[in-house]
C-alpha cells in the first residue's frame, strides 16, 4: 500500500474505465471478449459473431425468433400460492420473486405460448434462466402442465426449451414435487401422441435434467450448453479429482448417448420445423421466407392479449 | 454399544453412570446399588422422551442418517419372506446401494425395492452409502415393470443421501435413470407403497417414491437438497444447515401438513435406533393397512388416480 497503488492507480483507472462500456450498447463475450453492438448480436440470436458462443436468450427473444413473423399468443399459467412455507434465508423468499420480477419484468421463470413454426402449428415453453437461474418451482411445474394439456387439447406438438439451475430449493419439498409432476404432463403428451422436443440450453441441470428435460422423444441440445445431474463442481468434491474437458457439454452428452443432436440456434427453427413436420406426417416445409401468417388464424381461447416481441438485448 | 448423537451427551451421561453402578457392584456382592441404578434408568428414560418429544429439524436429519437405524435389509429380512433378490439392469451391472426382489408380505407375493446404506465399513462402501448410480434405477425401473405385468404390488423403502455424484455415473446419464424411473413409477397399473425410513434424498428418493402412499417414519426427512446444501448455496456458509433445515420444512410431521405424504409412522421412544424390531414391526403394520387400500382396484383407476394426486399437489401451504 503507497501512494502509487493508492491514488494514482484509480484516479488513471476511473479515467480509463469511464469511457469503456456504454450501457446496454455493447456486450461483452464471456468465452472470447470479444465486445459485440447489441444490435449485432440480436440479430445473430444471441449467438457471438466471432466464436458462436450461445448466450442467453430469454424466453420472449427466443419466441420473437422462433414463431412465424413474431407472433404468439401467451398460454396462461395457473398461479401458484407464493412461498408455501415461509422460507427465509438471508433475504424473505417473496422479496427474492420480486427482485426477480423487477429484474427481468417476468412474472416467473417460464414462457408457454402458442403460435406457428414454419406455418406448423405448436404449443412452446420456454425457461427463463436470468429468473431466479430458471429454478423449477411450482409456477414452473404448472407452466409444464398447462402446456400440455393445451398441446392435448388444440392437437400439436410441444416443444420445450430448458434452462435451469434445478429445483427452487425456496420451495422445498414442493419443488421436488415438480418432477413427478412434470412427468404426468409428459405422459399426457405420450399419451395422445404428439412429439414431445426438447431443447437443452446452457445450463439444465439437477432435478430439471432428472425429470421433463430427459423425457422427450428427441433431445436436441445448443453447442457447449452445460447438461447434468449433479454439477461439476459437486463431483470434483466427491471424486477428488479434475474432471475432463468439455465434461457435461451438450457434445459430451451426444457422445455419450444422451442426446440426438447438437444444433446451432440459428438453425434451430428450421431443424424443429423438419423434424415436426415429419413426425406429425405433414407435407415438407416451403423453403424461403414465408409472409408472416394472418393474425386470425392463431387460436386465442384461454390466452391472453398478443404481446409485442422486443427487439432490444436486455444486458445483463 | 450405543451410538450417541452429539445432542444425546446428557443421556450418555446418566446411562453411562448407571452402568458403571451395576458393575461396581458385580465386583463387590455386598454394595446393593439396584434402587440407585434403577432411578437412574428412570432418569434416562424421562430424558430421552423429553429430548424426542420436540426435536428440531436438524436433530431428526441427525436421527434419520443415524447408523444404527434399521435399513432396508433389516426390513426385508423382518417382514417378508421368500426375499428373492433379482440384480441387474440388464445393460450395464447391478448397483448394491439398490436391493430389490420378490417376496411375500404377509403371503402376498410382492416386489420390494429399497435404497440400502449398509451397517459397518465393508457394507457402506459395497452399497456405495445408499447413493445409487443409473444402473440402480435402471434395475428399478426394471423390477416395476416385472411387477406390472405379473399385477404384483410394489413396496419401495426409501433411505438415501441422493443419487451418486460420479463421473461414470453422469456419464451413463444419471438423470435420464432418474427421470424414466420416475416415469414408470406413474405408468404402472399395480398399487405402489412408499416408505421413507430414513434419509428421503433428493431425485434419488423420488425416483421410486413417486407412489400411491407415501409414508414416513416419524424421525425420517425428505427434502429437496440437504441442509448442508442448502446452506452453503443460500446462506454460503455450509454450517447455518440448522437455519437451512428449519426453512426447507423436511420433517414427516410439515410434509403431512403439506400434502406431500399420507401417513406418518409412530417410531419407539428414542427412536428407530434405540428399537429396530418395533420399529419394523409398526412399519409392517401400516404397510398391511395401506396395501389393503387398494384391494380390487382396476389398474386403468390406479394409474389415473396417482396421476391425479401428483397434478393436485401443492395446493396447500403451511400457514406460516
Amino acid at each position: 500500500m503507497n501512494w502509487i497503488s493508492n491514488y494514482v492507480r484509480p484516479k488513471i483507472n476511473s479515467l480509463f474505465s469511464r469511457r469503456e462500456v456504454p450501457d446496454n450498447l455493447w456486450t461483452k463475450c464471456p468465452e472470447c471478449g470479444t465486445m459485440l453492438f447489441h444490435r449485432e448480436l440480436s440479430e445473430n440470436l444471441n449467438v457471438c459473431t466471432n466464436c458462436d458462443h450461445h448466450m442467453n436468450f430469454t424466453p420472449r427473444e427466443r419466441f420473437a425468433a422462433l414463431f412465424d413473423g413474431g407472433v404468439f399468443v401467451e398460454v396462461k399459467v395457473p398461479e401458484p400460492i407464493t412461498d408455501p412455507l415461509g422460507f427465509r434465508d438471508q433475504k424473505k423468499y417473496p422479496d427474492r420473486l420480486k427482485a426477480a420480477q423487477k429484474a427481468t419484468a417476468e412474472k416467473e421463470a417460464m414462457l408457454v405460448a402458442e403460435g406457428e413454426i414454419g406455418r406448423t402449428p405448436i404449443i412452446a415453453a420456454a425457461q427463463d434462466f436470468s429468473f431466479m437461474a430458471g429454478s423449477m418451482g411450482m409456477y414452473v411445474g404448472n407452466a409444464i402442465i398447462a402446456a400440455a394439456e393445451r398441446a392435448v387439447k388444440l392437437k400439436r406438438p410441444l416443444v420445450l426449451f430448458s434452462a435451469a439451475g434445478g429445483a427452487r430449493m425456496q420451495e422445498g419439498i414442493l419443488s421436488l414435487m415438480q418432477m413427478p409432476r412434470t412427468t404426468v404432463a409428459v405422459e399426457l403428451l405420450r399419451e395422445a401422441r404428439l412429439p414431445y422436443i426438447v431443447v437443452l440450453t446452457h445450463p439444465t441441470t439437477g432435478g430439471v435434467t432428472a425429470s421433463y428435460a430427459m423425457l422427450g422423444d428427441v433431445h436436441i441440445a445448443e453447442p457447449g450448453a452445460l447438461i447434468c445431474f449433479a454439477g461439476p463442481r459437486v463431483i470434483e468434491q466427491t471424486i477428488r479429482e479434475k474432471l475432463p474437458e468439455g465434461f457435461q457439454r451438450a457434445e459430451y452428452l451426444l457422445d455419450h448417448g444422451m442426446l440426438d443432436r447438437v444444433t446451432h440456434r440459428r438453425k434451430m427453427r428450421d431443424e424443429l420445423v423438419a423434424i415436426l413436420r415429419m413426425l406429425t406426417r405433414q407435407s415438407p416445409a416451403v423453403a424461403g421466407d414465408l409472409p408472416a401468417p394472418k393474425t386470425d388464424v392463431a387460436p386465442i381461447a384461454v390466452a391472453d392479449t398478443p404481446v409485442t416481441p422486443k427487439t432490444k438485448v436486455e444486458k445483463k | 454399544m450405543t451410538t450417541y448423537l452429539e445432542f444425546e451427551k446428557p443421556l450418555a451421561e446418566i446411562e453411562g453412570k448407571a452402568e458403571e453402578l451395576r458393575a461396581m457392584a458385580r465386583n463387590n456382592a455386598e454394595m446393593k446399588v439396584e434402587k440407585e441404578a434403577a432411578a437412574l434408568d428412570k432418569k434416562a428414560a424421562d430424558l430421552l422422551r423429553e429430548l424426542y418429544k420436540d426435536l428440531s429439524p436438524w436433530r431428526k436429519c441427525l436421527v434419520a442418517r443415524h447408523p444404527d437405524r434399521p435399513h432396508c435389509k433389516d426390513y426385508i429380512e423382518a417382514l417378508f419372506t421368500e426375499y428373492t433378490p433379482l440384480a441387474g439392469d440388464r445393460n450395464f451391472a447391478d448397483d448394491h446401494a439398490i436391493m430389490g426382489g420378490l417376496a411375500r408380505l404377509d403371503d402376498l407375493p410382492v416386489m420390494v425395492i429399497g435404497h440400502e446404506k449398509g451397517n459397518d465399513t465393508k457394507t457402506r462402501i459395497e452399497r456405495n452409502f445408499g447413493m445409487a448410480r443409473p444402473e440402480g434405477y435402471r434395475k428399478a425401473i426394471r423390477l416395476m415393470d416385472l411387477a406390472d405385468r405379473f399385477g404384483l404390488p410394489v413396496i419401495t423403502l426409501i433411505d438415501t443421501p441422493g443419487a451418486y455424484p460420479g463421473k461414470g455415473a453422469e456419464e451413463r446419464g444419471q438423470a435420464e435413470a432418474i427421470a424414466r424411473s420416475t416415469q414408470k413409477c406413474l405408468e404402472i397399473g399395480v398399487p405402489l407403497i412408499s416408505v421413507v425410513i430414513g434419509e428421503g434424498g433428493s431425485g434419488g428418493a423420488v425416483a421410486f417414491a413417486t407412489a400411491d402412499r407415501v409414508a414416513m417414519l416419524e424421525h425420517s426427512v425428505y427434502s429437496v437438497i440437504s441442509p448442508e446444501g442448502c446452506a452453503s448455496i443460500l446462506w454460503k456458509d455450509a454450517e447455518k444447515m440448522r437455519e437451512a433445515a428449519d426453512a426447507l420444512k423436511l420433517t414427516a410431521q410439515d410434509l403431512k401438513k403439506l400434502g406431500v405424504i399420507d401417513r406418518i409412522i409412530k417410531e419407539p421412544s428414542g427412536g428407530a435406533q434405540r428399537n429396530s424390531a418395533a420399529a419394523i414391526a409398526s412399519v409392517g403394520s401400516e404397510l398391511a393397512l395401506m396395501l389393503a387400500e387398494f384391494a380390487g382396484k382396476k389398474p386403468a383407476d390406479i394409474i389415473k388416480e396417482r396421476r391425479r394426486k401428483y397434478l393436485d399437489l401443492g395446493t396447500k401451504g403451511l400457514a406460516a
